[in-house]
């Protein structure tokens, strides 16, 4: 070192200097092959599909003219599921995270639950499937419908949920609970009127993030057995011959968008790809907007909340 | 809760008011525990299905292995289960898992890990503020349009390079893949390296290292543990993978490891008989639990592999 010169030393530092430069530009160049794998997905998808979104796509049943077929039967039935699974997971997500961050005491089962929720967010959701094929569809008896789909996307998507809300949860300060119990309040007082409300942002953002993965889950949807080509809706409430129930839908035969689309992509011509354009577009254009929605959720959160 | 009062006016040392009073609390008492055993059973959900699914999985590919031994389910090197002269070699559907799986974590380990370090270490906050919601939306892209975008527009461009490429092929579904994974692998590492604490850099930054040095030999192997998790979270995405793998990279079974190769996965053996019409029972049908169960023990390795990782090179500050 001491037999340096300074202008020795000087090119030096230049030269490792220059590392960070050439890292910073590996890394935004990093970040762009991202950006353009998604820009070329979406332009490619709008330039081939956009022509096929006329209002009749969404009014047609699938068809084998493709300028003839839509797409209702699909987003009827992704509604529908979505709705089942929604009333499910939302619930039993919530309970449990309330359970595991204000009830559940420091012991093997606690720490049982809290390692299952994790490796569950691990399991492929093919795995669902297989799971619900031998559980709701056989074991059960719900078949291959609506409820079979909507409880195994619950399952699917019920450790997102639970991580959210605990999350949620543990970032209310411990002088909230503390004011609640001082005057009084019982656990579940405090809980009901003072965690729940004031993590609802929170869990409504781990809810539409859990959701959007859900619309747009393929896989265990196809192994419990949804059919690729369906030209009806579920019943209506209290329709049909002899007039039936209120929840006659949950039993029905069904579709959802994304095997909609993976039935036109696998058929071999063009104008039908064009209709799995579309119909990727509408898929992307709803999961983006609700992951956009939720980011904008946690955004205005983190701004606004100051215990 | 009147037969709860009427125990307590028994007692003769309380007047009629204090018993009132304990009848509420008691039922205030009894409410509570109502709520937390109700709170119990929800928690209590997601290990039922963790029970389920190894339920499930074990009891059908016990009736599956009652007919094929698993010495052949191991070496046999051919997967025709659906054929008159039937052959169950999962070495087949696990070389298409497997091969898939390396081309996807060879594109997303290096971006992803770059991306994290650029991120974490370089990058100012107005673009980490754009970028990590963006990668979020990355990996809230359905995967079955990521299967249509690989079949459609990565395959043809890929064979204006190679022209021998076939119209389904293990690399363009792999890298698609690739690029479905890097949000995951870069937001855990990320998240990894900002749990490193700041004295650590500011100690580099006063040896004299540069922003560079620092954020390979200091924060990188300060953050090893938590990189190596996201990882293994890549992997376990790769190896899950369903619906690219069923679209782009066909569902003939083929044993190759060759990535311009058409070949089926575990995953899209199971989504094609699915599309199918077996019946409930049939030796079919349970191949795609045994299948499953292959692909539950893969994802539990890797698991326990990263476990190990993290134990290994686990550092606290």
């Amino acid at each position: 070192m001491a037999d340096m010169t300074v202008a020795e030393i000087r090119a030096l530092i230049v030269k490792h200097k220059r590392w960070d430069l050439i890292f910073a530009t590996v890394g935004v160049l990093a970040l762009m092959v991202g950006v353009l794998t998604f820009a070329s997905l979406f332009a490619g998808m709008a330039i081939d599909g956009a022509h096929r979104l006329s209002p009749e796509f969404f009014t047609n049943f699938p068809s084998r003219r493709p300028e003839q077929a839509g797409i209702l039967s699909a987003w009827v039935g992704t509604t529908l599921v979505m709705i089942v699974t929604a009333v499910t997971a939302v619930p039993l997500g919530v309970a449990g995270a309330v359970y595991l961050e204000e009830y559940a005491p420091k012991n093997w089962m606690t720490d049982i639950i809290e390692i299952n929720v994790t490796n569950l967010a691990g399991v492929p959701s093919i795995v669902y499937g297989l799971l619900a094929l031998g559980l709701f569809v056989y074991q059960f008896g719900f078949g291959q419908s609506i409820l079979s789909a909507g409880l195994t996307l619950a399952l699917l998507i019920l450790p997102v949920v639970i991580v959210a809300t605990r999350e949620a949860i543990r970032s209310i300060p411990a002088v909230i609970r503390e004011g609640a119990y001082a005057l009084g309040a019982t656990k579940w007082q405090t809980t009901a009127d003072h965690i729940l409300p004031y993590s609802i942002p929170g869990i409504l953002t781990g809810v539409i993030i859990g959701m959007a993965r859900a619309i747009g889950e393929t896989a265990p949807v196809i192994t419990i057995g949804a059919l690729t080509f369906i030209a009806f809706l579920p019943p209506a409430p209290f329709s049909g011959d002899p007039p039936a129930g209120l929840f006659d839908w949950l039993f029905a035969p069904f579709t959802v968008m994304p095997i909609q689309m993976f039935n036109w992509t696998s058929r071999p011509e063009a104008a039908f790809h064009q209709n799995a354009a579309a119909a990727g577009l509408v898929l992307v254009v709803m999961t983006l907007s609700m992951n956009a929605l939720a980011i904008y959720i946690r955004y205005r959160l983190r701004k606004k909340i100051k215990w | 809760m009147s037969s709860v009062a009427s125990t307590h006016s028994l007692n003769p040392l309380a007047d009629n008011t204090v018993s009132a009073r304990l009848a509420k609390r008691k039922s205030r008492h009894i409410r509570e525990r109502f709520i937390e055993v109700i709170l119990f059973l929800a928690a209590s959900v997601s290990v039922a299905v963790t029970v389920g699914i190894v339920a499930i999985l074990v009891a059908e590919s016990y009736q599956f292995f009652q007919h094929v031994p698993l010495r052949d389910f191991l070496t046999d090197t051919q997967w025709t289960p659906l054929f008159d002269d039937a052959h169950y070699g999962i070495m087949v559907l696990l070389s298409g898992t497997l091969v898939s799986s390396l081309v996807a974590l060879s594109v997303a380990i290096p971006l992803g890990t770059i991306i994290a370090i650029y991120l974490s270490e370089f990058a100012p906050f107005s673009i980490r503020e754009l970028a990590k919601p963006f990668l979020e939306l990355l990996g809230g892209v359905p995967t079955i349009v990521y299967g249509y975008f690989a079949l459609l527009y990565v395959t043809p461009a890929l064979q204006y390079f190679y022209p021998g490429l076939p119209g389904f092929n293990l690399l363009s579904a792999g890298l698609v893949m690739g690029i479905m994974i890097i949000p995951y692998v870069s937001s855990v590492s990320e998240d990894a390296m900002r749990a490193v604490p700041m004295s650590m850099r500011e100690g580099s930054y006063a040896m004299g290292a540069t922003r560079f040095q620092t954020a390979i030999r200091v924060v990188t192997p300060a953050a090893f543990s938590g990189i190596a998790a996201a990882y293994i979270l890549g992997i376990s995405r790769a190896v899950g993978e369903t619906m690219i793998l069923a679209v782009a990279a066909g569902m003939q079974p083929n044993l190759t490891w060759d990535p311009t190769e058409p070949a089926a996965t575990i995953t899209a053996y199971i989504v094609q008989v699915a599309l199918g019409d077996l019946p409930h029972g049939s030796i079919g049908y349970q191949t795609i639990f045994a299948a499953g169960l292959t692909l539950m023990l893969l994802t539990l390795l890797f698991n326990i592999l990263g476990h190990m990782l993290k134990r290994r090179y686990r550092q606290a500050y």
